[in-house]
């Protein structure tokens, strides 16, 4: 129970590009147990979804991957062979993607797809997929599922297909499964379900899992850790309750603002909003990648930033100890 | 499905006798049938007799609807020149025609879709240069100058092949080739552009996800979602070759259905040349139907239609 299921250190994801190296992920560190959740947090093009890849091994063939440790269960996964990383995927490590109406093959029925999961990975039989496929529709929340199994992706609505989606994410039992955006694209109303339904199966599986996704109202509910990325580093990790209690970085500090709390915002009352944009990941870069940005910069900033901590596993990338004006 | 069938059926019912009526009104759009019959050297009286003989004195609807039922029953009337039933002297022309074809297709898409597979793989790379090479030459190359060159190679020079006729599997060889080389281009295109757009879409990713090997993404998750426009294609091609492939079978002497369209044509030999275009178009009609058929079952939300 106590050994990690996913232990990353110093992982850097570079993309070669006409103009210079883009470095998309530059060194982030976590890891994660059986039954926790992780939430990364971060805007657009922070490297957030590009780590769940590199996890799954699915980056493109352009871009290269390093990491000082990148274990999983024990498995090193930087010397595994492709074909060893296939037995892999789909496996012990799934992974629900965040379009729901394009992720699914239309070519094919839900069943097929469903059975396929299981059959790469099990030498069973169709009926014993088969089976598989109805228990899982059932689980997550699928009515009538036998009949739904000879139904195409069109005839689902998109709640459907992400359900669908988490269904044949789980049909192998993994150890590790991550969601990158998942409710994104879906209505508010079946976001919660969605949101509610990965919690209840990774709590009932006892699965690790990793939510990617830039929206802290969904943090807060099922988090039990948070990694905050900007620029392709991580500014702040930490528990959920250390990052919603005492945040830290002025990002982090900057996204939570941007929530309305209720009771608490007035109708009619201005949320926070971080000005300006993420600067440009070609090239080298010094210091504070959030500096353009921050309203307690200083010169100090754009030389070496210390990597903080606070208690065990709270870390926090600033030059700032105590933020201005942060309660302590 | 079935209604989808049907629906498509019922259509190409009603092409068929739309094409029926138009092939039939080329004899009279072509001139005075009985005037062409009788020769340059005819009386007024004679023509008049002939007119008679044939019964073009008749109302059109009536000889059209004789014509049709008749074409129905396998009947298309007597040919002019040859003096014999069209649909014999057809039949014997039509299976070396359909063999051509059907061998020319096979080569098109065994050639073109690996091909275009490959080149989709790893764009840019030296497999998929020499495949846009090849494509471009097959393009650009004319059917007639290609097959004499293969005459001259492997014909004359090497002694592998015969030049022309029809009576073993070696005479198809070289026009198969020529024929396939044709359509080749068009089908690994568009094979190609298909399967890089397919390969940058998100059930792909999903496929890798589970652990799909990629052989299997290519051909059971990519391929299949490819592949509906190069059906289409292929259809066409299909109807093409089996009416016009009239340049290949006079080079290699292999006398087929286009031959003796175009020998028809010349000698206004009206019977034969009306029932060589009804059929051609039947085979445009047939192929059109059969590729619907089969893109629905590629495709399911095609089927709803």
């Amino acid at each position: 129970m106590s050994e990690p299921v996913l232990r990353v250190e110093n992982l850097t994801i570079d993309i070669p590009m006409a103009q210079g190296t883009l470095h998309a992920v530059r060194g982030i560190d976590f890891e994660l147990k059986r039954g926790e959740t992780l939430c990364i947090v971060g805007e657009s093009g922070s490297g957030k979804s590009l780590t769940s890849l590199a996890i799954m091994g699915l980056l493109s063939k352009k871009m290269r991957c390093n990491a000082a440790r990148l274990d999983f269960s024990g498995i090193d996964l930087r010397k595994q062979s492709p074909r060893a990383m296939r037995a892999l995927r789909g496996d012990r490590m799934a992974m629900i993607f965040q379009e729901p109406m394009t992720s699914l093959n239309p070519a094919y029925t839900i069943g097929d797809q469903l059975m396929e999961a299981l059959q790469l990975h099990r030498p069973v039989g169709r009926a014993e997929a088969r089976a598989r496929a109805i228990e899982l529709l059932g689980k997550v929340g699928i009515t009538a599922a036998e009949s739904r199994l000879s139904q195409y992706p069109h005839q689902l609505s998109g709640g459907l297909r992400q359900r669908v989606m988490i269904a044949m994410a789980l049909m192998c039992e993994p150890e590790l499964i991550i969601a990158d955006e998942p409710t994104t694209a879906l209505d508010v109303t079946i976001q919660a379900q969605i949101l509610r339904l990965l919690a209840d199966l990774q709590r009932e599986m006892n699965m690790a899992m990793i939510l990617v996704t830039h929206d802290l109202g969904v943090v807060a509910r099922i988090a039990d850790k948070v990694v905050v990325m900007y620029a392709g580093e991580v500014v702040e990790k930490g528990s959920a309750r250390e990052i919603f209690e005492t945040p830290r970085h002025p990002y982090t500090r900057g996204l939570l603002r941007c929530i309305p709390v209720p009771g608490k915002t007035r109708p009619g009352e201005h949320l926070g909003s971080i000005p300006g944009i993420v600067p440009s990941l070609i090239g080298h870069m010094d210091g504070c990648a959030f500096r353009s940005r921050c309203d307690v910069a200083e010169v100090a900033c754009a030389s070496d930033v210390p990597v903080r901590r606070t208690g065990e596993d709270h870390m926090y990338r600033c030059i700032h100890e105590v933020q201005p004006g942060a309660p302590s | 499905m079935l209604m989808f069938t049907l629906k498509r059926l019922g259509l190409a019912i009603l092409v068929t006798f739309t094409v029926s009526l138009l092939s039939f009104s080329l004899l009279f759009m072509a001139g005075d049938p009985a005037s062409a019959i009788a020769g340059e050297n005819a009386t007024a009286t004679d023509i008049e007799a002939i007119r008679a003989l044939y019964g073009f004195d008749r109302p059109f609807l009536v000889q059209y609807a004789d014509w049709l039922f008749g074409a129905l029953s396998g009947d298309f009337g007597q040919s002019y020149y040859f003096k014999m039933p069209v649909s014999t002297l057809i039949a014997e022309r039509l299976s070396t025609t359909m063999l051509l074809g059907v061998c020319g297709i096979s080569f098109a898409l065994l050639t073109a879709i690996p091909l275009g597979v490959a080149a989709a793989m790893r764009p840019n790379s030296l497999i998929d240069r020499t495949a846009l090479f090849l494509s471009v030459m097959g393009q650009a190359m004319p059917s007639f100058w290609f097959g004499l060159v293969l005459i001259v190679v492997f014909s004359i020079q090497l002694g592998w092949l015969p030049p022309s006729g029809s009576s073993t599997w070696r005479h198809f060889i070289m026009p198969t080739v020529v024929l396939g080389y044709y359509a080749m281009p068009a089908i690994m295109r568009l094979t190609r552009a298909g399967m890089l757009e397919v390969l940058n879409a998100d059930y792909i990713r999903t496929a890798r996800a589970k652990g799909a090997s990629e052989t299997r993404v290519m051909f059971k998750h990519a391929l299949r979602n490819a592949v509906v426009p190069v059906v289409s294609l292929a259809a066409v091609q299909m109807g093409f070759m089996l009416g016009g492939s009239i340049v290949v079978e006079s080079i290699f002497a292999l006398h087929g259905a286009g031959y003796l369209a175009w020998e028809s044509i010349g000698r206004n030999d009206l019977p034969t040349v009306q029932a060589l275009i009804l059929i051609f178009s039947l085979f445009y009609i047939v192929f059109t139907f059969l590729s619907d058929l089969v893109n629905a079952w590629l495709d399911p939300r095609i089927r709803v239609g």
